[in-house]
């Protein structure tokens, strides 16, 4: 049997900005199946990290393999349809338009209906109907058909996580997914996440800097620091390392937060 | 299986329906309620500038793209249909395959454009459609060997459909039934299908994609959409039907010249019935056409009476006087941009706000 390649793999992935290296060459393999929490502290490099992974910045070096084959020059739109999907830490929406219609165009996308010029949209009952049970699943389904421009900034963030759930790729990257929503919303979208790992066998990176929430969904932790990677591990080996503690403190990282954690979990 | 025709667009909106209907039934029977040649002239180009502003909105409102060539795609197409009839003489042929070439013509020249510069900014797209139009101009008035330069082309059409032609002898409700009313006709249907065509399109999952795209076109990559194949699509299918709207004009007006199809001045005249209509919707085209093309043809009668009435009073008199008519078209549109931000549709159906 051929060896079975990780699904995504980076290999000394590195950008820089003029002299400032934001990456700064990152190896990592994630398993199919696995969430792996991504942490450090601000401009530490998580979000470029993931923006060199879906296509919204081209590496200076280095690559970006998925199953095995090399996506570093590809686009955005054909990484999305090869099955990389991604949310945004900065609420990227399309704002005039309803809530359904937002999900219902990630549907539409997924289905590869973009170019049907003679159809009416709103007769793909499957697409509205796959919108519905996505907007069912995050609670959003009474705001259907508010303009996105119009809903609360927690409504916002929610409609960000529906978007990637209804794309339903392979590799599914959350950044910071729960940063600005309502504290009984927040375990709606962690079940989510963890249901999309577990029934759905899809392959999760998520940044996040609340430690209760990576105890509890994480399988490992990787630590970047000014762009690098300075550990990777099991998450109970890693939290315990100097330089997490230290990263941590740097971002003052409530204690409260982590000794609260052994509750949420 | 209206709501099938409209593509399940409908107006949505109680006076919008109203206001639509009307327009409808007056441009489906100006013939016979409104007789007299200037008012059926004024007809006709309501017709074709439906057309012809709905493709711009196509392009503006659904897709965000701001272009300057939409009046050279116009001219396109009333070139190509006028060289066709005036080279290989008046028959049903040259006017089908001289259509058919300028929608072409349109469409390559959409494609080049859009590939060559819709990949970068917004505003270079601008900036590339303002410089081809304009040399496009120069160009057809420098050719005038082949394009009759500024004064343009006379030819003939196929004799059904001038007004030597009589379909019968009698009147029908006092009208002459002939080629001229059957150029109307054909003027007519051709710009309700195409209007239709277009309320399909906008409608369609790709309609839907351009909203997107214009919404937020980082996010739609994000989702798999690859926004310069929308946006290209997008700008030669405006440019085709420009390019028709042009060519239904060439065969109504049976001259083609630079003033008639490529003039800045269409250009602006385009711009400002989108936006009094409202973007992003089809039938806001068809309110900003008629509303600014009646304004355009009888303001100036209406301001004469209006003086002549009011000669007693000085100031009121100098201001109504009909060469002012300019100015007070720039007033009115002042006036509605400023109370209808969202043109005239958009003020209908957000209701009485
Ligand atoms: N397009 C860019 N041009 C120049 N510098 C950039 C660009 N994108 C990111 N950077 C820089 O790269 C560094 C890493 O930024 P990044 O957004 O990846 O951090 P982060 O780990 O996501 O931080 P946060 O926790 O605040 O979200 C920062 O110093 C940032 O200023
Ligand atoms: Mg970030």
């Amino acid at each position: 049997m051929a060896k079975e390649h990780p699904i995504l793999e980076t290999q000394d992935l590195t950008i820089r900005f003029g002299g400032h290296v934001a990456v700064d060459g990152v190896s990592a393999s994630f398993e199919r199946g696995s969430l792996t929490a991504i942490v450090g502290p601000n401009g530490a490099g998580k979000t470029t990290y993931f923006n060199l992974i879906s296509g919204q910045l081209s590496a200076t070096s280095g690559a970006v393999l998925l199953n095995g084959e090399a996506i570093t020059r590809m686009s955005v739109p054909e990484r999305t349809d090869r099955g990389i999907g991604r949310a945004f830490q900065l609420t990227n929406l399309f704002p005039t338009l309803s809530v359904r219609e937002n999900v219902r165009l990630v549907a539409q996308a997924k289905a590869r209906k973009g170019f049907d010029l003679f159809s009416v949209a709103e007769s793909h009952v499957e697409l509205l109907e796959r919108a519905d049970h996505v907007l069912a699943e995050v609670r959003l389904i009474d705001k259907a058909e508010q303009t996105v421009a119009a809903l609360p900034h927690g409504d916002q963030r929610k409609l960000e996580v529906a978007l990637l759930i209804a794309l339903g790729s392979q590799v599914l990257m959350f950044d910071e997914p729960t940063a600005g929503m309502s504290v009984d919303e927040v375990p709606v979208i962690l079940d989510l996440i963890r249901k999309l790992k577990s029934d759905m066998d899809r392959t999760i990176l998520l940044v996040e800097h609340k430690m209760d929430v990576i105890r509890s969904l994480a399988d490992r932790i990787i630590v970047l620091h000014n762009g690098a990677l300075v550990a990777d591990g099991e998450p109970a080996d890693v939290i315990a390392l100097p330089v997490v503690q230290e990263a941590y403190l740097g971002k003052a990282p409530d204690t409260s937060e982590t000794a609260a954690a052994p509750e949420v979990a | 299986m209206l709501t099938r025709l409209l593509s399940g667009d409908t107006p949505r909106s109680g006076l919008l329906t109203a206001l639509l209907l009307i327009v409808l039934i007056s441009l489906a029977f100006a013939p016979f309620l409104f007789p007299g040649t200037r008012s059926l002239e004024t007809a006709a180009r309501i017709c074709i500038f439906i057309v012809l502003v709905a493709s711009y909105d196509l392009l503006l409102g659904y897709a965000g793209i701001v272009s300057f060539a939409h009046t050279m795609f116009f001219g396109i197409g009333a070139y190509g249909t006028a060289l066709a009839l005036s080279t290989t003489g008046p028959g049903y042929g040259s006017l089908i395959w001289g259509t058919a070439a300028g929608a072409v013509v349109a469409a390559v020249f959409a494609l080049a454009i859009g590939l060559f510069s819709l990949r970068v900014k917004a505003i270079f797209f601008a900036m590339v459609t303002l410089a081809v139009a304009s040399a496009f101009a120069v160009f057809v008035s420098q050719m005038s060997w082949l394009t009759g330069g500024e004064d343009g082309l006379n030819y003939k059409i196929p004799r059904e459909l001038t007004p030597a032609f009589k379909l019968i002898d009698e009147k029908i409700l006092g009208v002459r039934i002939n080629g001229k009313l059957l150029a109307y006709y054909l003027v007519f249907f051709v710009s309700a299908i195409l209007f239709l065509v277009m309320l399909r399109i906008v409608n369609s999952p790709f309609g839907r994609t351009l909203k997107a795209v214009r919404d937020n076109a980082f996010r739609a990559e994000a989702i798999g959409y690859r926004v310069v194949w929308y946006r290209t699509t997008a700008t030669i299918l405006s440019a085709v039907m420009a390019a028709l709207a042009g060519s239904l004009l060439a065969i109504w007006l049976r001259y083609t010249g630079p003033a008639t199809t490529l003039s800045m001045e269409i250009m602006i005249d385009i711009l400002l019935m989108v936006v009094i209509g409202g973007m992003g919707t089809l039938y806001g085209a068809v309110l900003g056409a008629t509303l600014f093309i009646l304004a355009q043809t009888y303001l100036q009668t209406l301001m004469g009476v209006a003086a002549d009435a009011s000669s007693a009073v000085p100031l009121f008199s100098t201001l109504v006087a009909p060469e002012r008519w300019l100015l007070w078209l720039g007033v009115l549109f002042i006036l509605s941009v400023y109370f209808f931000p969202s043109g005239i549709v958009g003020r209908l159906r957000a209701g009485r706000a």
